[in-house]
């Protein structure tokens, strides 16, 4: 099993074969997550430590769930509410994490490329739990693993990504992903929420759900944040609801067996209707948590493969030296 | 007063638009003579003889915009550094920017800021001063006192004045001294927290971006001021295709308004800021390469007037943060002219269109006697061989911080000597 890459910072420098491998080994995960025992020593004696710069319980306990799993040690740092607040830079704190010799770091920040920074500075391997607006890969890849295991296939599949994409990171990610496996993308939402020169993505823009939804093969519905209801982005919330809030009827316009998907957690009544979100006959909603802890297994168990590697490397040149 | 003659050279003479072999004669700081070709040695007798080797022989850069940090931030770039850099970079004369800590608004602190230049740097400093006290865009300052010690122009640098009126006062009491308003034409109900342009990069990115929109609308807002009260106006940088019309106008109808561009928006593009380089931000940020050719091509046409460095020092700790967090700007006096030469060697422009917009231009609009190779004119030169390849180490640049773009670039062209009023203040042999 081939993995060259040091951190996973993103969907953007991996590459077709890279996406396969981590899904395959996630399905093996994923099997063995619905095993009684539910353990391996994949990461047996390394230290695993979260460092969540934005508030987040279900991708922090994921990623918590999928360390343990693996039998690696894992520590959470809520760093919202330490060190940051006393003026401690990025660079301190990859100073400060260097020392205690982790070897999986795990970290989300409220601004896009603040993981890159960060994985230049520490000597572990790093994942990108969401930066900013830029990609949250272990999302787009657990979204492509459940795509896979619902539909059969990841590619010449057309998906609907709705709702507020230009501050969504997951958007992003999907976006990459789904085009470098071939699929077609439509992108729905108000224009107010669309990314400058997305177009240029190789995607097709829609600002009606009943167009854009027309015989797609999955509908991905976005968070919509509070923060962007005030009347500054869209007018209301009961006007995007009307607009762009996926319900039974609106859903009539996808290919018959179109599955609704959705990374959470959700605005019922919002973005999507309650009764469709729990409609096990359409939704995926329960699977995407569930293959978010076998992806994030994969990722970790596949970094730290390629970082004893590296190690195993830098301690022969060593006694060599 | 001993003169000196420099011989063998490629004179660029911007004002003639002329590059041609010849001689220049120096006295009394001052050029005596300028000719073409070898001629006898007469009047030379007793002068002290530089062989040019075939060099390039222009006027001394006229930089306007350049940020000292003093008073406030020596650490990050005093009088002294700024201006051996500046003397290695063929700067002969800094128009220096007011946004220090405190601001320059006073005659008090540019007082302190002329004494501290003058007595540290090699080169000419001009001081300019605030256009509004703390720059805060709410009072005007002592505009006439502030002549009076020496302001060279009057700005408000990267901050806008947003308040109209206030801008429109503020313009019409300068226009009663003839003194020079710089502004930064940007909208800020757009671009405020942006870190990127708009576009397909800033979009990948998800970096927050503004629109380059914004500085049209900044610019036409300007420009109907001026129309309104006759003011002396010089934008900092204009980066945009789509400003470009209304300058154009502008100066079609007869406004005294002149542009400027920096050196980082007509050498590099958005693309350049790939994996979050926060050395490439400055601001406004980085254009798309279709803007950056309109801008050289308004370069070439005369419709924007004059290069700056925008030097901007910035510590390291400043600058190595999230994307976002980072600070702006760039250092540049010692990059401008081998960062300008590309311009050359792409074939964009000649090197006497490229003086007259790093030296003859610049000059005019300031005022001053220099920026031409004439007789009469002040012999502020920067000799320089065009051609010579090398790959930039910015540790060991002299500017106290060390934040520029062109880290491990390949450049072409070197300073090799640096004259202010006929004394030499660079001489690359000497000073490695």
């Amino acid at each position: 099993m081939r993995f060259d890459h040091d951190h996973l910072l993103g969907i953007e420098p991996l590459a077709p074969a890279d996406i396969a491998t981590l899904l395959d080994l996630a399905d093996q995960y994923a099997a063995l997550n619905r095993r009684e025992v539910k353990h391996t020593d994949a990461l047996t004696g390394l230290t695993q430590i979260n460092m969540f710069f934005e508030n987040s319980t279900r991708t922090q306990a994921s990623f918590e769930l999928a360390g343990k799993r693996l039998g690696a040690d894992v520590m959470n740092m809520a760093m919202q509410a330490s060190s940051i607040k006393k003026g401690e830079t990025l660079i301190d704190t990859a100073t400060t994490l260097n020392a205690m010799h982790p070897d999986l770091l795990v970290v989300r920040h409220p601004q896009s490329g603040a993981v890159d920074l960060l994985a230049q500075k520490v000597n572990c391997a790093v994942l990108n739990a969401g930066d900013g607006r830029h990609e949250h890969p272990t999302q787009a890849l657990l979204d492509a693993l459940t795509i896979r295991r619902a539909k059969g296939r990841l590619h010449r599949l057309s998906v609907a990504i709705c709702g507020d994409i230009a501050h969504s990171r997951v958007a992003r990610s999907n976006i990459i992903l789904l085009g470098k496996m071939e699929n077609r993308i439509r992108l729905i939402g108000p224009p107010t929420l669309m990314p400058a020169r997305i177009d240029e993505f190789g995607v097709e823009v829609f600002d009606d759900m009943e167009e854009g939804l027309k015989g797609v093969d999955v509908v991905m519905m976005l968070r919509l944040q509070r923060e962007r209801m005030d009347g500054g982005f869209i007018p209301s919330e009961r006007e995007y609801y009307h607009r762009f809030g996926l319900d039974a009827e609106k859903l009539v316009h996808a290919a018959p067996d179109a599955i609704v998907m959705h990374p959470g957690p959700m605005n019922r009544g919002v973005e999507i209707d309650g009764e469709l979100a729990d409609d096990v006959a359409r939704s995926v909603i329960r699977e995407q948590v569930e293959m978010g802890v076998a992806v994030r297994m994969a990722a970790m168990d596949l970094l730290a493969r390629r970082l004893r590697v590296r190690r195993a490397e830098q301690s022969d040149k060593g006694v060599m030296a | 007063m001993i003169r000196t003659l420099i011989t063998n050279a490629r004179l660029i003479d911007p004002e003639a638009g002329a590059d041609a072999p010849g001689a220049v004669l120096i006295k009394d700081g001052a050029i005596l003579e300028v000719r073409p070709e070898e001629s006898p040695q007469g009047l030379d007798e007793g002068a002290r003889v530089i062989d040019a080797g075939g060099k390039c022989l222009a006027p001394g850069i006229v930089d306007i915009g350049v940020k000292v940090c003093e008073p406030g931030e020596r650490h990050k770039e005093s009088y002294r550094s700024a201006g051996l850099a500046a003397a290695a970079g063929g700067v002969t004369t800094m128009a220096t920017r007011p946004d220090t800590l405190p601001a320059i608004d006073s005659p008090e602190v540019l007082e302190f800021a002329r004494r501290r230049a003058n007595e540290a740097a090699p080169v000419n400093v001009l001081p300019m001063a605030a256009l509004t006290k703390g720059r805060l865009g709410r009072e005007m300052t002592e505009i006439g006192f502030l002549l009076d010690a020496g302001a060279v122009a009057f700005t408000d640098c990267d901050h806008v004045v947003q308040d109209t009126k206030v801008l429109a006062r503020a313009l019409t009491y300068a226009r009663s001294l003839g003194a020079l308003v710089i502004a930064h034409p940007q909208e800020p109900g757009l671009s405020d927290g942006a870190a990127a342009t708009s576009g397909k990069f800033a979009s990948l990115y998800g970096l927050p971006a503004v629109s380059p929109m914004a500085e049209r609308m900044g610019l036409d807002r300007d420009i109907a001021l001026l129309e309104m009260t006759g003011a002396r106006y010089h934008a900092d940088q204009i980066t945009t295709a789509r400003a470009l019309p209304a300058l154009e106008r502008a100066k079609r109808n007869g406004l005294d308004i002149t542009a400027g561009t920096s050196i980082h928006h007509l050498t590099l593009n958005e693309l350049d800021v790939a994996g979050y380089r926060t050395f490439f931000k400055v601001k406004p940020p980085l254009r798309s390469e279709d803007d950056r050719q309109a801008v050289i091509a308004a370069l070439r046409d005369g419709l924007i007037d004059t290069i700056s460095s925008m030097h901007t020092p910035q510590d390291e700790e400043s600058k190595r943060l999230p994307f976002e967090e980072a600070a702006s700007g760039a250092v540049a006096l010692e990059t401008l002219l081998p960062a300008a030469l590309r311009l050359y060697h792409s074939g964009d422009l000649d090197l006497p269109t490229l003086f007259r917009a790093l030296a003859l231009n610049p000059a005019k609009r300031l005022g001053l006697p220099s920026g031409r190779l004439a007789a009469g004119a002040p012999a502020d030169l920067v000799l320089f061989d065009p051609d010579t390849p090398f790959i930039l180490d910015r540790f060991k640049l002299r500017s106290k911080s060390k934040n520029t773009p062109f880290d491990e670039a390949r450049m072409q062209g070197r300073v090799a000597m640096t004259f202010v009023a006929g004394q030499t203040v660079y001489e690359a042999d000497r000073c490695p």
